[in-house]
């Protein structure tokens, strides 16, 4: 009987939420690592006891947490996130040349078949890998070459935050960066190329301009892997070629701004993102929560709202806080900034809450454990 | 005799975070060195003894402070010392903790 585990990592710590099949009936445990943020928790798909997360503080830095018994027991592994030579600058805010920066790592990658192989995404942007379980981290420093000189923070940071590993293709990887853009790498990660063509940002006077996009989110069906789906800061995006070029298929979307984005465990063209009403207002329209499902794999979307609230609410449901499980029907899950998560068991026709007041909500994953 | 004269046992008390990522059951830690008791000697050995918190008190490249971490001893503000100062002699002594704080900051 398959069981499913959510990581959910948070403000204030890490929550595992763990039920049967049903989906119904959650066991919560936690605070994990009570009062640290929680950027990020991942399970290897190659042994799921292997989890990975990312704890952090503004006042203690960053460690990177391990488990090998599914969240039971936890302990430090590496947290020496080097650059490799001298990283220069990047653009800050204000136009002038900031010398690069770790601060934290925003996601955490396993790798589909090494439990002790996983990639971090970090901030200021760069991606390390570590093939020793976390212990020690090596940056992949061909990604800063792709004019990183010109790359420019976000207002959440500089974060490299979505990781993709092609599961055709053991040599091609995606990685996107706020406000840089999409990139791709056919060898493993020692080359780099943007994959920022069709993307239209109104900030960046250049309209052909191959970095400086503020991505929000990229997703992917494995058994679809060239077919990419992308929230950016405004506009819903898809790509057929692997990032080659992208169009629009925002559609009958209220809003076309939003972070987070999933694409349904089975059906490679049904995809989830939760509008928000504008890059000035991260909160829902009209203050009701709605997921949009596209079964058609975009442009034309339909509310989902049966469990959800559907008047005064003013959550925001961030990039890394959407997923699916691989059950069938394909279980939907997201946390809010209000400290809800919710499931949807049959693929988003109905939600309830599993928690309502945790700390605010900055990742969830999903294992679908056997 | 002159070696022993620079062996020091220094007390060190961390902030509640920190003790808990290093695993230990006290807010206060007890620390072996030997040689001038600096600031930098003694996050040396915190650190040696805790590997989890080398960069958790200071930054892992620049050495320096990070920005939200304190240190006092004896009554006195030492955040800003430079880090082969000399600790005071009651730390150095084991008779006063370095005491190192996360700052107040945020609501």
């Amino acid at each position: 009987m398959p069981r499913i585990r959510v990581l959910v990592g948070t403000r204030k710590g890490a929550f595992i939420l763990t039920s049967d099949a049903a989906r119904n009936d959650w066991q919560v445990s936690g605070p994990h690592f009570g009062g640290w943020e929680i950027f990020h928790i991942a399970g290897s798909p190659a042994n799921p006891d292997r989890l990975y997360a990312s704890q952090t503080s503004s006042w203690f830095g960053q460690v990177i947490q391990r488990s090998d018994d599914g969240g039971a027991t936890w302990n430090p592994v590496g947290n020496d996130f080097a650059y490799v030579g001298d990283p220069g600058t990047h653009l800050y805010y204000d136009g002038t040349a900031k010398p690069w920066a770790f601060k934290r790592v925003w996601h955490l990658e396993p790798s589909p078949t090494d439990p002790d192989t996983v990639y971090a995404g970090v901030e200021d942007a760069a991606l390390f890998r570590s093939t020793d379980g976390g212990l020690t981290w090596q940056e992949l420093p061909a990604l800063r070459e792709q004019q990183g000189a010109k790359w420019m923070p976000g207002a959440g940071g500089m974060c490299l935050h979505t990781i993709l590993l092609d599961p055709v293709n053991p040599a091609r990887m995606y990685v996107a960066i706020s406000a840089a853009g999409a990139f791709r790498s056919d060898d493993g990660g020692a080359s780099w190329k943007p994959v920022n063509r069709g993307l239209h940002s109104q900030y960046i006077p250049d309209p052909q301009a191959e970095v400086g996009h503020c991505v929000h989110r990229i997703a992917m069906h494995p058994a679809r892997p060239e077919t990419l789906f992308m929230q950016k800061h405004w506009d819903v995006m898809r790509s057929d070629d692997a990032g080659d070029s992208w169009f629009e298929i925002s559609g009958n979307l209220p809003s076309d701004f939003g972070f987070a984005m999933a694409v349904h465990a089975h059906e490679p063209d049904t995809v989830y993102v939760v509008p928000i009403l504008s890059d000035s207002e991260h909160y829902p329209p009209e203050g009701k929560l709605r997921v949009y499902r596209s079964k058609a794999g975009g442009n034309a979307w339909e509310a989902l709202t049966d469990g959800l609230p559907q008047q005064h609410c003013y959550v925001n449901v961030l990039r890394d806080a959407m997923a699916v499980d691989s059950l069938d029907p394909c279980g939907v899950y997201f946390g809010t900034t209000g400290g809800q998560v919710y499931v949807s068991p049959d693929a988003g026709d109905h939600w309830q809450a599993i928690v309502r007041d945790l700390p605010a909500v900055l990742s969830v994953s999903v294992q679908t454990l056997p | 005799m002159a070696a022993d004269l620079d062996r020091h046992t220094v007390r060190v008390v961390l902030p509640y975070h920190l003790y808990t990522l290093a695993r230990c059951s006290t807010t206060e830690v007890e620390l072996d060195l030997t040689g001038p008791v600096t600031l930098a000697a003694v996050l040396d050995a915190l650190e040696a003894a805790y590997p989890m918190l080398a960069g958790a008190v200071r930054d892992r490249v620049t050495g320096q402070r990070r920005p939200l971490v304190r240190f006092y001893a004896c009554q006195d503000d030492l955040s800003n010392i430079a880090p082969d100062a000399l600790l005071p002699y009651e730390v150095a002594a084991g008779r006063e903790p370095l005491v190192v704080v996360g700052a107040i900051a945020g609501g």
